[in-house]
């Protein structure tokens, strides 16, 4: 350790101060699915792209998609997306604050709106995709 | 400390605009094409996916999609490192490595979008 020559001191923080306890841990994982919605969208243009290229292309996409590893790691990456889906939601209330006729609207019927919202656009892409 | 020219309120615009539409939309597209259609439990036809893309509403909705999902990484990623692994003291090339990942990422998705 050098000798501090600053004005000030700083408590040395264990680099892994995150895994201490189990919020700090839900923080740090909640802060990940970020790396994992970046992923998904690497996924959806090389989706695009295939689907671009042609039939062939797009056979070739799928019979990837179905190995092993990129299912597994698919299947990581929605437990993450839903982990960011839950927290970003739960925190919508105190992001927004809505007011109808003066009355503010309580946070729990916030939260249910983001949810109804939610169930509502993946009904209406998976009619899209699917029908 | 000049505070009127700080990009932060834009960043973090990005980064929560980003959020919500990951929030809404990644789930659904990641569970069809990511795990139902592989594992062959739906079987949409080429023909179909094909007219859905070609669709100019879809390509500026995939669009957005993208480019706000790559700028909520890219702020949430650089403040995990800057914590996560202490590294605020590499915060210039952090930052230009981690928004500069989501502005090329971001001109990718329109080249590809605008061509296919």
């Amino acid at each position: 350790m050098t000798a501090s020559t600053g004005r000030s001191y700083r408590r040395p923080i264990a680099l892994f101060w995150w895994l201490s306890r189990r919020s700090y841990l839900l923080f740090v994982l909640r802060e990940l699915s970020a790396v994992f919605v970046a992923w998904f969208v690497v996924y959806l243009l090389l989706l695009v792209n295939a689907i671009g290229d042609g039939a062939p292309s797009y056979a070739r996409f799928v019979d990837w998609s179905g190995s092993s590893w990129v299912l597994v790691l698919n299947l990581i990456a929605l437990a993450f997306v839903l982990l960011h889906v839950v927290t970003w939601f739960g925190l919508a209330p105190r992001a927004m604050v809505v007011r109808l006729r003066g009355h503010r609207i309580p946070p729990p019927q916030i939260v249910a709106a983001h949810y109804l919202a939610w169930l509502l656009l993946s009904a209406i892409v998976a009619w899209v995709v699917l029908r | 400390m000049n505070h009127r020219r700080s990009p932060e309120p834009l960043l973090w615009l990005l980064f929560s605009s980003g959020g919500m539409a990951a929030a809404l939309m990644v789930p659904i597209l990641l569970f069809l094409f990511g795990i139902a259609i592989p594992l062959d439990w739906f079987d949409p036809s080429y023909d179909h996916l094909s007219a859905v893309l070609h669709n100019w509403i879809t390509r500026l909705i995939l669009f957005g999609l993208s480019a706000l999902a790559l700028f909520h990484w890219a702020h949430r990623f650089r403040y995990t490192l800057y914590d996560g692994l202490q590294l605020k003291r590499y915060g210039t090339p952090i930052a230009a490595l981690c928004y500069g990942g989501a502005v090329a990422g971001s001109v990718i998705a329109a080249a590809l979008l605008l061509t296919i």
